[in-house]
């Protein structure tokens, strides 16, 4: 890796202060790092969040699950609460990368990197999630903005991600047989108000799926899917899979996912 | 102490591994040692108009800059291909000129263009980011069966064409034609692979400015080949003056057979500034410049009558070389391929042909089987739709057609010692409970599973092998192998071999067959390899070949210490030497209950005189010491061969395949140490499983590498694997006295065929390999599966 | 630059190390704990897992700076008093390895499992070694050495 100056803060604020010019945060590090090392990424200033107190943990309510933002996903998986009030957010955590990623890879960093393969994207946008940074609070709806883009601005800090407490909801991955990353991923939540999908792996970023959403809301059952026609137009072309294998593969695991709520 | 041999002892060198003490060249750092950064063409196919290292010479840390005009001028010699193969005209093969540091072209995307040596490895990486090399960059081939209607791509080779190789009796196959009742006809393509050992390949040069010796450290399958190489071609150093070591070595597969670019660059880079030069892939690296495996299009035909018998067998395929030709990538598509298109069937009359084309892509070569798993992947496919076609079932159509008397000789080139077909297929068949199969298919149908059953029976040529016959067909060295063994003066043993082990536990299996040829205790013998200044000249490993043939130069030291132990005996024990028996470490003279240890002899061969207690007078005419070395020429081939069954379950929602039952029954002659050679096969059929269904080295239309990481190129991990059955057969070979055949390549020989046998049987349409999800879905969808289309 | 302070298999070591060493190179080149490997460049292969603060890690993917504080065990630190750990032994009795270079990762990983869940099925043991690649064994010494240490631990 190109040098950089390493610096740890101990709470917002000071990490706020310390991201200016070139410098990001880094939390687990799990993509940031591989990509330095590539030499995909450069920065002057990696400005550790871990030792920032109250960044990392989980609050459950009866209506939202709020997870620290450097919380890992191996803690998350782990949460009895969060296998009670949200079991498929535990088993999305369970499913990311592998034990050692799940060790160390936090479920901030994987919001704010925004990979289209990610799975926590996904949870954000059917669970109808609050981004709480260190200046705001930003819906899902308008956080996940494009390829590895969000909606944070330079400096801004995640500090804590609130998933709403759905009815029903399951996430089913079909992943990438080389990365395990998610080659499709549908979360399927049914909420209070309203049936949300969610998609990730198909798309240049995040999406939910107004097809499904809409069938879903009539009828919450696997189904009221096999009429769906997912449009392959838009979706990821690579040696792994078409956009017409995506757009079937979106079905397959909204299928499933229903049918597992 | 007897009977090592047979027994599943675990692995003397399994401790140092295990406990963090391997000694890989990555770990290995010398005192004032530099590092190596090595610049890579981005480009698939371009000249290369300027190569301007100005700025990187003055960046922090930079000691020098090699260039392409550096290595000219000093005249060292380019990459070489080891094994050359003459075309049906007669002529002979052609090779473009392999520069260790590309002068005027590059050819692939990881060419080496250029290293910066610096004190630290991350100034050599910053520096080579100032290396300005001017491209001019033009069109690129990639696909094999576009070769040779693309622009020549090297000068003075048309249609990108090296060889044209014609194997067999063309007329006497049309022939055969003429009478077949039914042609049974199968396009396919073998897929491209990257070997991935887990070790990524490492250098460093030692120059040593006061004695004039120069020392590589290198991750290696061959060290004294290496040697050879880069001191008779590519003019390094004097071979005397040249010292190669080979440590712990992760994996190999192939892969570390060739001498490489950055072997003969940092040895040369060494001697240039007198500094130790250390490069590490990384796996980047790996991926575009290690040398890649497979990747042929294939037309095969077989002539049947009516009643299921093979009458003659066509096969047609070209084979891509990739942009250069390494040491075997000739001989891999032709002579370890064309022969073993034949299988285990007695086929009268077959020919093949075989064109070896250029492209820009990374260099192909020697991949665990290399040749035989694409032969054993054209004939097990071909014949398994014979059977269908015919409808016969297939385990009879393949026993109509085995050949069952031995010695056999093919219509091919190879002469068959021993074998036994049918047992290891009626085996497999008892073991993988196949008169149960169509139960099984139904019970998977309950679940939406679609379940498919495919065998192969193979065989291999390895022991590799005869020096006279491999030379009058190319071979640019003879085939045989070295041992020396070296009874100490305290009673122990050091066996010194040209093989290498890189996980094949020769430390084990060697020690195993020594310790009961001479009666020692298995810790009182120690192996060593990978060491030019150890050990004699050898060969390496490869091909499955380190028991048949060195193993069996160890035996036959071993036989030369027990002859020259028996003259000291006869002295000591006051008889003649042919009266004295040799058992179990002990030399006894006939009707009596006089005897020695080896031990007791080893001594006294060390001490050859009287003094105090000490009386050990030499016989007459008997030289002091007790080493004895060996060299080892096999008179044959040996043919392993084997029956895998698998089966598979194929989602029909999504396509996905996944692997439930896979049974092996393998005769591979005398088996030293059953517990490593099922590693070897589980690890085979691993590989071969990979092929088959995950791995796949893919290039765009502009000729880059998109599968280059993990993130893109399907490893098969632990969850992919059901647990394999293993199980033997044995008809001991005749072409060594231990009865060995080889057992390292033949998991990864078999599979790709069984796999996709069964695969095929599920889905009831062809698909080519890997089999993806998605094709294996648009098969379906095809096959009218509307679970599929919904 | 800095120092940093922490314990290797038990030994406090305090080093001054550049910012962006990374662990798998601090251990390798500045404390001589080769036995911890580097395969690829992609967190992907295992063969750098160590256990930082008790849990397995890809070392490869982590800033030794980071480690400030924390406590490290690799592969050297695995055997007490000359004697192997379980997990060691049983991947010798169940030949789990060949080349031996994917080797300490999937020690470690395998060791960290056993930390987790006490009697894993072999699926669980599968889907838990994903992390680690090994082109040599096809795995399935490696899974049956997981299960045989997991009897005995």
């Amino acid at each position: 890796m190109k040098s950089f100056n390493f610096k740890s803060a101990t709470n917002s604020k000071d990490a706020a202060k310390l991201a200016t010019g070139r410098a990001t945060y880094l939390a687990g590090g799990m993509t940031l790092l591989p990509a330095m090392k590539l030499r995909l990424a450069a920065y002057s200033d990696l400005i550790n969040i871990k030792k920032i107190k109250g960044l990392s943990g989980i609050k459950v309510s009866s209506k939202s699950i709020r997870i620290g933002s450097t919380t890992t996903h191996a803690e998350v998986a782990a949460s009895k609460e969060v296998g009670k009030s949200i079991p498929s957010l535990s088993m999305l955590a369970e499913g990311i990368g592998d034990p050692q990623v799940r060790n160390r890879g936090t479920i901030g960093g994987s919001i704010a990197n925004n990979d289209p393969a990610a799975d926590y994207p996904s949870a954000c946008l059917a669970l109808n999630a609050t981004i709480h940074t260190n200046k705001r609070k930003i819906l899902s709806d308008k956080f996940f903005t494009g390829m590895f883009e969000t909606e944070l601005k330079k400096g801004e800090l995640i500090e804590t991600i609130e998933f709403e407490v759905p009815e029903k909801s399951a996430y089913a991955k079909f992943p990438n047989p080389a990365s395990r990353y998610a080659l499709v991923g549908v979360y399927v939540a049914k909420l209070k108000k309203e049936v949300r999908v969610a998609v990730t792996g198909a798309g240049s970023s995040v999406f939910r799926s107004k097809e499904l959403e809409s069938v879903l809301s009539k009828n919450f059952s696997a189904s009221a899917i096999e009429n769906v026609n997912i449009t392959s137009k838009g979706l990821n072309s690579d040696i792994h899979a078409s956009p017409e294998y995506r757009a079937h593969i979106i079905k397959v695991m909204a299928r499933k996912a229903v049918s597992s709520c | 102490m007897a009977n090592l041999v047979g027994a599943r002892l675990e692995r003397k060198e399994d401790k140092k591994f295990l406990t963090g003490k391997g000694r890989y060249t990555a770990d290995i750092n010398l005192p004032n040692q530099s590092y190596a950064y090595f610049v890579r063409s981005p480009h698939a196919r371009a000249k290369i108009t300027k190569v301007d290292h100005s700025k990187a010479m003055k960046a922090p840390g930079v000691i020098d800059v090699f260039t392409g005009d550096s290595v000219a001028l000093d005249k060292i010699g380019g990459l070489i291909c080891g094994w050359k193969i003459v075309s049906h005209d007669g002529k002979d093969m052609k090779c473009p000129p392999h520069p260790v540091l590309a002068k005027d072209s590059v050819n692939f995307v990881g060419d080496h263009v250029a290293v910066v040596v610096a004190e630290t490895l991350e100034q050599a990486k910053n520096a080579a980011e100032l290396v300005n090399v001017s491209y001019k960059v033009q069109k690129a081939v990639t696909k094999t069966e576009d070769a040779t209607s693309f622009e020549t791509i090297h000068e003075g080779i048309d249609n990108n064409l090296s060889f044209d190789f014609l194997l067999g009796d063309k007329g006497k196959t049309d022939e055969a034609f003429s009478k077949a009742d039914k042609i049974v006809k199968l396009d396919i393509i073998n897929n491209r692979l990257i070997p991935n050992a887990m070790e990524p390949r490492a250098a460093i040069g030692d120059y040593n400015t006061s004695s004039d010796e120069l020392t590589l450290y290198t991750a290696s399958q061959n060290p004294h080949l290496d040697r050879l190489i880069m001191s008779a071609f590519n003019a390094v150093h004097p071979e005397h003056k040249f010292r190669i070591v080979s440590p712990d070595v992760g994996g190999g597969f192939g892969s570390k057979i060739n001498v490489y670019a950055e072997d003969v660059v940092v040895s040369y880079a060494s001697k240039k500034i007198g500094r130790p030069v250390k490069w590490v892939a990384e796996r980047s690296e790996s991926f575009m410049s290690d040398n890649h495996g497979r990747d042929h299009v294939t037309h095969a035909q077989l002539a049947l009558k009516n009643d299921g018998k093979i009458i003659g067998m066509k096969v047609d395929t070209i084979a891509n070389l990739g942009a250069y030709s390494l040491v075997l990538a000739a001989v891999t598509p032709t002579y370890l391929y064309a022969p073993l298109i034949l299988g285990i069937y007695d086929i009268p009359a077959a020919c093949c042909t075989v064109k070896g084309v250029y492209t820009n892509t990374a260099p192909t070569d020697a991949y665990r089987g290399a040749g035989r798993p694409e032969a054993t992947y054209v004939i097990e496919r071909i014949v398994t739709k014979a059977a269908k076609e015919i409808g016969m079932d297939q385990a009879e159509f393949r026993k109509k057609n085995f050949i069952t008397k031995f010695p056999h000789q093919q219509c091919l080139v190879h002469n068959i010692d021993s074998g036994d077909y049918n047992a290891h297929l009626d085996k497999a068949l008892e073991l993988a409970d196949y008169k149960n199969f169509e139960n099984r298919r139904s019970q998977s149908a309950k679940k939406g599973k679609l379940r498919g059953i495919g065998f192969s029976t193979y065989f291999e040529a390895c022991g590799v092998a005869p020096s006279a016959v491999v030379m009058s067909i190319g071979a640019g060295v003879g085939l045989w192998e070295s041992a020396e063994v070296r009874f100490n003066p305290t009673g122990n043993v050091s066996v010194f071999t040209g093989t290498h082990s890189h996980g094949q536990s020769h430390d084990t299996t060697f020690a195993q067959i020594v310790g009961d040829k001479l009666g020692v205790a298995i810790e009182n013998i120690d192996i060593v390899h990978g060491d030019t200044d150890k050990g004699p000249f050898g060969m390496g490993t490869y091909g499955s070949r380190s028991l048949a043939v060195g193993g069996t130069a160890i035996v036959n030291a071993c036989d030369k210490i027990i002859a020259k132990g028996k003259k000291v005996a006869a002295k000591m024990l006051e008889g003649k030497p042919e009266d004295i028996d040799f058992k179990a470490g002990e030399f006894i003279l006939k009707n009596s209950n006089k005897k020695k240890t080896i031990g007791e002899i080893a001594f006294a061969c060390y001490l050859p005189g009287t003094f105090g207690d000490v009386k050990s007078p030499l016989p007459e005419g008997v030289e002091p010491g007790l080493i004895e070395t060996s060299f080892f020429d096999p008179s044959n081939f040996s043919f392993p061969s084997g029956s895998h069954i698998c089966e598979v379950e194929v989602d029909e929602e999504t396509g996905e395949t996944k692997l439930v039952k896979y049974t092996v029954v393998d005769d591979f002659g005398t088996v030293i140490n059953p517990m490593i050679v099922e590693g070897q096969v589980y690890g085979g059929v691993a590989q071969g499983v990979g092929q088959a269904l995950y791995e796949n080295a893919h290039y765009d239309e502009s000729g880059q590498l998109t599968s280059a990481s993990y993130m893109d190129y399907t490893m098969p991990r632990a969850d992919n694997f059901p647990q394999i059955t293993i199980d033997y057969t044995c008809t001991p070979a005749t072409s060594n006295p231990i009865g060995a055949k080889g057992c390292g390549e033949a998991g990864t020989i078999a599979a790709p065929a069984a796999v996709m046998n069964a695969v095929i049987d599920a889905v009831g349409s062809d698909i080519s390999m890997p089999a993806t999800s998605e094709k294996v879905w648009n098969a379906l969808k095809k096959n009218g599966s509307k679970k599929a289309a919904a | 630059m800095a120092v940093i302070n922490l314990k290797v298999n038990g030994k406090k070591i305090s080093k001054e190390v550049p910012d962006n060493v990374i662990l798998s190179d601090f251990l390798r080149n500045l404390l001589n704990l080769t036995g911890t490997h580097v395969g690829c460049d992609t967190s992907q292969c295992g063969a750098c897992v160590v256990h930082l603060n008790g849990n397995s890690v890809k070392s490869c993917t982590t800033l030794a700076a980071d480690c400030d504080g924390s406590e490290i065990t690799t592969i050297e630190g695995l055997a007490k008093n000359g004697k192997m750990h379980p997990m060691q032994e049983a991947f010798k009795k169940h030949h789990g390895l060949q080349c031996g270079f994917c080797t300490p990762g999937m020690v470690m990983s395998a060791v960290d499992l056993l930390q987790k869940k006490k009697n894993p099925s072999e699926q669980e043991i599968r889907d838990w070694l994903e992390g680690n690649l090994c082109r040599c064994t096809g795995y399935q010494g490696i899974v049956a050495a997981v299960k045989d240490a997991a009897s005995k631990m």
